[in-house]
């Protein structure tokens, strides 16, 4: 019997096939090649594929199940907030990580539930209104819990977090293998890749089964959803509940991966940045989220390190910050799919179809 | 009669100050085709939501299979085993006709998360069930053919034998049908008939709801009649289609001297 990867490889068209295997090999060369340009561009990367984990996780709620949430940024605060008060001086304890980590993903998947369960009668606007006030609360409970009893230390935020560490190895620093030294985060790549195949993997099966059926079923009509049995209120639940695990766990390695949180990090902009990310790429479509991901999180950057230098050679000064920038294409870069593509840029077939028909019948 | 397997008692409803419902009280025996009718507004599909958890009824109450039914959520209905369509036709437009049918079977069958995410063998047995049995549901209510196509997209007579596929699909004991042949034309109503007709014969009790009177006498073993929300006949279709109150419901009042 032949291992079912290898299998499963061999059983796909030769293409197929030929297309995934440079696909990783050209993911695993990535963070070589960006430290050409410094650890900077690495870091770029790191950042890039902690989005995709978060897209997919949040996908898991608006693009599968219709929910549209809009505080998203919570889940990963909490999980966050987990990994540093649990590994950080700030109460000198210093937990594994196969300790925070679920703890954080448990934590996050509470407060999923705590968020969902008054919500469930709710639907798109009123929605996403509460899962923003949510977002907020929570921001504002990590910036104001340093009194009376300091726990998150307020706006400081929490410093010396520790990072990930396989027993004695560290994912932080430098580490020799076959001659070359490997940075930080490059090291933290490889985990959050690993974690993000993980992570498409679990999205892409929950999809193609019972339970992804039944949230779409939810989506497009709950009271049939409700008439063929389903119990739409576990369900929602359990949308909530999975994306927010999956938010928990972005959270905690962000947290080890920086070594400092401050509560700034989990603005409401964040939470729109990742539910553009989802939207843009194509609600619900795997490829498409994972797209919309990488798009979004790398062409701000890449701004950055273009604007500032063209700007001095043509003016002879920066004339526009670059970030006010990356505001003004950010939204006209929106305004501009949601006009000449609303189905996403990557949409999934059905999706395009059902677009498309909409357009034919008011034609 | 045989063996009784719904019994509604005295079962009332109200929207505001409008009675929707008023004492409504039936009884529909295992392996019966029971027509509801009435004019329009009468309160045909206020009973049938009472009945399958979209309403929670003012008043009264059912008895489903020997035991009392907790109407108050449509997913415990299907569990029982009461499923339905509806009068304006509601499908999952987007997924396929095949999904469709099998979203049908979720209530049927067990796969959690776990499963799903690990894709054990017990999972892909029970999705390889599941899609086995959605084919046959589609084949049975015969548009096999379209088992690919989004469900948008199927014609309306289509689209009705979906519903019903889907229906089925959750292994009901008491079939409820809203008005399946509206906007059907002669054959496609006859065809429907004979599907009907089918399922009865194969164990599954079948309340209807419906306007085309042709259909309905033709079809249904028994018949309730509705009228401003109260029973007001109930019996075989041709002590029915003579009930004095019956004809005037439907046509008014007739002069005494006609």
């Amino acid at each position: 019997m032949r291992h079912p990867f290898l299998h499963w490889l061999l059983r796909l068209p030769r293409h197929t096939a030929f297309l995934a295997l440079t696909g990783g090999a050209i993911l695993l060369a990535l963070p070589v090649v960006a430290m050409l340009g410094g650890q900077a561009w690495v870091r770029i990367l790191d950042l890039a594929i902690l989005y995709v984990f978060l897209a997919l996780g949040l996908n898991i709620v608006v693009g599968f199940a219709g929910l549209l949430d809009l505080g998203y940024i919570a889940f990963y605060a909490v999980g966050a907030y987990t990994w540093a008060l649990l590994a950080s001086p700030h109460f000198g304890l210093h937990l594994p990580f196969w300790v925070i980590l679920p703890i954080g993903a448990l934590l996050a998947c509470l407060f999923g539930v705590l968020l969902g369960a008054p919500t469930l009668r709710l639907r798109g606007d009123y929605l996403a209104i509460v899962t923003l006030g949510f977002g907020e609360i929570i921001r504002i409970f990590l910036n104001n819990l340093n009194a009376p009893v300091n726990i998150t230390n307020g706006p400081q935020g929490i410093t010396l977090i520790d990072p990930v560490a396989f027993g004695a190895f560290k994912l932080s620093g430098r580490t020799e293998l076959f001659g070359y030294t490997l940075v930080g985060p490059q090291k933290y790549y490889y985990l959050l890749l690993a974690l993000c195949v993980l992570v498409v993997l679990i999205n892409y099966r929950l999809q193609h089964s019972r339970i992804g059926r039944a949230w779409q079923a939810i989506r497009e009509d709950e009271v049939a959803a409700k008439a063929v049995g389903i119990n739409t209120r576990n369900m929602k639940l359990l949308a909530f509940a999975m994306g927010a695990s999956f938010g928990g766990i972005a959270g905690g390695v962000y947290a080890a991966m920086q070594g400092f949180v401050s509560p700034e990090s989990f603005s409401l902009m964040e939470s729109i940045m990742i539910l553009a990310m989802v939207v843009l790429g194509g609600m619900g479509h795997i490829p498409g989220v994972i797209l919309g991901a990488v798009l979004l999180s790398i062409l701000p950057e890449a701004l950055r390190f273009g604007v500032v230098p063209a700007q001095q050679a043509l003016f002879g000064k920066v004339l526009v910050d670059p970030e006010s920038l990356r505001m003004l294409v950010f939204g006209l870069a929106l305004v501009l799919v949601m006009r000449f593509r609303p189905q996403g840029l990557w949409p999934s077939r059905e999706r395009k179809r059902e677009l498309l028909a909409g357009e034919e019948g008011k034609a | 009669m045989s063996e009784l397997l719904l019994e509604a008692r005295g079962v009332c409803k109200h929207f505001g100050g409008v009675k929707a419902l008023t004492d409504v009280s039936l009884t529909i025996g295992r392996g019966e085709i029971y027509g509801l009718i009435g004019p329009n507004g009468a309160g045909k599909t206020t009973f049938f939501n009472c009945l399958t958890g979209l309403y929670v009824p003012d008043g009264g109450g059912f008895t489903f299979d020997g035991q009392p039914l907790q109407a108050d959520a449509p997913q415990k209905a299907a569990v029982r085993g009461i499923a339905r369509t509806f009068q304006n036709i509601r499908l999952f437009g987007q997924m396929t006709a095949l999904e469709n049918v099998m979203v049908g079977r979720h209530v049927r069958t067990r796969t959690g998360v776990l499963g799903a995410i690990l894709r054990n063998r017990a999972t892909r047995e029970e999705e390889a069930a599941i899609r086995r049995r959605a084919e046959e549901l589609l084949h049975y209510v015969g548009i096999a053919d379209r088992a690919g196509d989004l469900a948008r997209n199927l014609s309306y007579g289509d689209q009705r034998r979906l519903e019903i596929a889907r229906a089925l699909a959750t292994e009901p004991k008491l079939l409820c049908l809203d008005e399946p042949a509206a906007g059907m034309n002669g054959a496609e109503t006859e065809e429907l008939k004979v599907l009907i007709q089918g399922i009865r014969k194969d164990g599954t009790t079948v309340l209807l709801i419906e306007h085309d009177v042709k259909l309905v006498m033709g079809l249904c073993d028994r018949l309730a009649v509705l009228d401003y929300g109260q029973k007001i006949c109930e019996d075989v279709p041709a002590v029915v289609q003579k009930d004095k109150r019956v004809i005037e419901a439907y046509l008014g009042e007739v002069p005494e001297n006609a």
